[in-house]
């Protein structure tokens, strides 16, 4: 399997569209700063989420009773799944129990973690995603590349095309407005004739037993009010403890995701209409276990709302795709290594550690800090290549030893003066693209010793 | 000629003199020689008394910011030899000024490591100008005009200015400085404080995007007039300079000690 550094190689083996891509995303980091600047109290809304948050993984197990009891009581059948698979089988289970092979879904992440569609897919079971950059992607057969605009990556005259072949509009017609209603025409069909709906939970109330959707478009809205069944999947962590918390969340949330002051629709769910069914999947799949690890508990606290993703330089010039999991970003680089130490051990190395992913976070997650300790975590888990084993050990050497430091560097400037092919050459990452610097004759360390001593 | 300088603007015995550890990153001393004895003349003309430990080697930040952390032990040990018996200790690099504050450690876990007291006594060069020394004046002249690059780990790890993610009032301690220095003409940038990919490791293991990120910061610089970029690390700057020379482009780089102690 191809690793990030190779994934991002080849994206930037076109670099217009690299310089496309990050001016797209760094518009909407500049989005979001005006949006946060508009409120005075930003950074006090940032420390208070940050702290319900904290007490919501400090009190994870209570919580969740205190939801399911309230979700229950209102009519709401509550279900428990402790991994991926079992999430995949309730849904399917109940798909099953109302004999339904079609079903409308709405974004939600925790579906792409838990690879939904591609397991219904194979039960036989056609799901149609309608958030618009979802359903661009699902139909171009490509995973979303962002969290919250999954299909970025896409220029409009490539969706244009998608279009074109699928839904039969003109082919060259790459007008949004003109793609939008044809969209819209095809999810309208959609929405009418099905009677499952699945939409994710930004936010669930556990004094309340209510959830919260936030959507732009209303497809949520559109699928859960017209299906017979409404199944809303969440992780876990997903919980606030009381419904005024979300006073603080909804204010985050949008400005910190798009620059909008709030969602086009927030819609408050909380029990089923007379003659439908509502359901309830909490899922674990690994973080209990995430919760157990202290360095990094604190990245569930994440509102997926993809600030880190629009902040970060390297993901603005390596695209989602490469990052080959289905959060991308900082924050994916932080979760993804708990569902699989070995698979997603590149992710932690895609970072600078420039830090403005923990800068611009609404729920102030150390995650740059969690990328460096993920580093060590991952080499001492035995998942470094030999060579780079090998290497550091080397210079751990040199540089623990004064007087090998001192013959390496002088040994070292003494090939790159007189014989400087030995290092400007194609072996040498550093060259391919920038000059190595001038060398000196003499190093500080010499100067100094001949002029202040 | 450095030696006559240095015996002109000798400290005053008694004179508040402080004592300063002069720690040097490796990288530096081997490549950026003249980017140490600009710091150490700084140091100097606000009169510390400067030593420069020569058993000193690196940090270990490059080790540990490839994960293996395990094996700084050496690194640290050494630094702690090196270091301990200064009043203050002073670099011309916020990464790895930061690399000590954070990770320094001794052999073993607890107080008395000797790491305790060398994390809090360590400061960049350019805070312990504003922040120890409170400099107000500066004997400099630079008539260029001067685009400054934020280093990240000084900028957001020591928080030598504010950060564009946050919303608070702006200061910037590298700016405060240069704009002491006579004839100099700092330059606005379309992106503040935007990393220039250089990420230690990073820059070789992630070859495409670590170049492409500082293309487009030498990009930002270029387009709004800078003769030459500065900036708190050297590193940031060496990788710039390498991308700069392939671009043959005459913008160089330069530390900002260099300015802070340059007579044009």
């Amino acid at each position: 399997m191809k690793d990030h550094a190779h994934l991002a190689t080849e994206f930037n083996k076109d670099e217009p569209r690299v310089d496309w891509h990050d001016k797209t995303l760094w518009f909407i980091r500049e989005k979001r700063d005006k949006a946060a600047g508009g409120v005075p109290e930003w950074e006090w809304l940032r420390d208070t989420a940050s702290a319900i948050k904290e007490n919501v993984l400090s009190n994870l197990s209570e919580y969740l009773l205190q939801f399911e009891d309230h979700a229950t009581q209102n009519g709401v059948v509550v279900h428990w799944a402790a991994d991926a698979k079992e999430h995949n089988e309730i849904v399917y289970g109940l798909l099953k129990k109302h004999g339904v092979d079609k079903m409308v879904k709405s974004k939600s992440m925790l579906t792409e973690e838990c690879h939904l569609n591609e397991f219904l897919g194979e039960q036989g079971i056609e799901v149609v995603d309608t958030d618009l950059g979802e359903r661009v992607v699902q139909l171009a057969g490509e995973p979303p590349s962002h969290i919250v605009l999954p299909c970025i990556h896409k220029k409009k005259e490539e969706i244009g095309e998608i279009f074109h072949e699928h839904l039969g509009t003109p082919a060259g017609n790459a007008d949004p407005q003109f793609l939008t209603h044809a969209a819209r025409l095809h999810l309208r069909e959609k929405f009418i004739t099905r009677r499952v709906a699945l939409t994710g939970v930004n936010f669930a109330v556990a004094e309340t037993g209510e959830f919260v959707v936030c959507t732009n478009e209303g497809n949520a809205d559109m699928g859960a009010h017209l299906a017979d069944v409404h199944i809303a999947c969440m992780g876990i962590e997903k919980l606030i403890p009381l419904r005024q918390h979300l006073g603080v969340f909804l204010r985050l949330l949008t400005r910190s995701a798009t620059g909008q002051p709030i969602t086009t629709y927030s819609s408050h769910f909380k029990q089923p209409r007379p003659g439908q069914e509502m359901h309830i999947v909490l899922v674990d799949n690994g973080r209990s276990a995430h919760l157990g690890r202290k360095d990094f508990r604190n990245s569930l606290k994440c509102i997926r709302c993809a600030a880190c993703f629009n902040t970060c330089p390297v993901y603005r010039r390596s695209g989602g795709h490469s990052y080959h999991t289905a959060v991308a970003g900082p924050i994916g680089s932080i979760l993804s290594p708990n569902l699989d130490m070995k698979k997603y051990s590149d992710l932690p190395f895609a970072s600078t550690l420039c830090g403005s992913c923990s800068n611009v976070c609404p729920v102030k997650i150390d995650i740059h800090e969690q990328l460096y300790k993920w580093r060590q975590v991952i080499v001492q888990d035995g998942n470094a290549p030999v060579s780079k084993t090998m290497a550091m050990k080397t210079m751990s050497w040199v540089l623990s030893n004064p007087s090998v430091y001192h013959t390496a560097g002088k040994a070292g400037r003494w090939f790159m003066l007189r014989a400087p092919f030995t290092v400007n050459n194609g072996l040498n990452p550093w060259y391919k693209q920038r000059d190595m610097p001038e060398v000196p004759k003499e190093s500080f360390g010499e100067w100094y010793k001949r002029n202040r001593k | 000629m450095h030696r006559g300088w240095y015996f002109r603007n000798k400290p005053i015995p008694g004179a508040n003199c402080m004592r300063v550890g002069l720690f040097i990153p490796c990288y530096v001393d081997q490549f950026y020689p003249q980017v140490g004895i600009a710091t150490l003349h700084l140091l100097e003309k606000y009169g510390c008394e400067v030593v420069y430990p020569p058993n000193q080697t690196c940090c270990g930040q490059p080790m540990a910011n490839s994960g293996f952390g395990h094996l700084t032990q050496g690194c640290n040990d050494l630094f702690i030899k090196n270091f301990s018996e200064f009043e203050y200790i002073v670099c011309p690099s916020g990464s790895c000024t930061l690399h000590i504050k954070d990770h320094l450690h001794g052999s073993y876990e607890g107080p008395g490591d000797g790491a305790d007291g060398i994390r809090r006594k360590i400061y960049e060069l350019v805070e312990f100008l504003t922040d120890v020394l409170k400099v107000e004046n500066i004997d400099a002249s630079f008539p260029h005009k001067v685009g400054v690059h934020q280093s990240c780990h000084g900028q957001r790890g020591l928080k030598l200015s504010q950060m564009t993610e946050l919303m608070a009032p702006p200061f910037s301690k590298p700016e405060k400085l240069l704009k002491m220095v006579k004839g100099i003409q700092l330059i606005d940038l379309g992106r503040k404080d935007e990393c220039c990919g250089f990420g230690g490791t990073f820059c070789v293991a992630e070859e495409a995007v670590s170049v492409k990120m500082g293309k487009d910061r030498v990009a930002d610089h270029l387009q709004h007039g800078a003769e030459y970029i500065t900036g708190a690390d050297m590193s940031c700057l060496m990788h710039l300079e390498g991308i700069l020379r392939r671009q043959k482009s005459p913008v160089q780089v330069k530390h900002i000690a260099e300015i802070l102690d340059s007579k044009e």
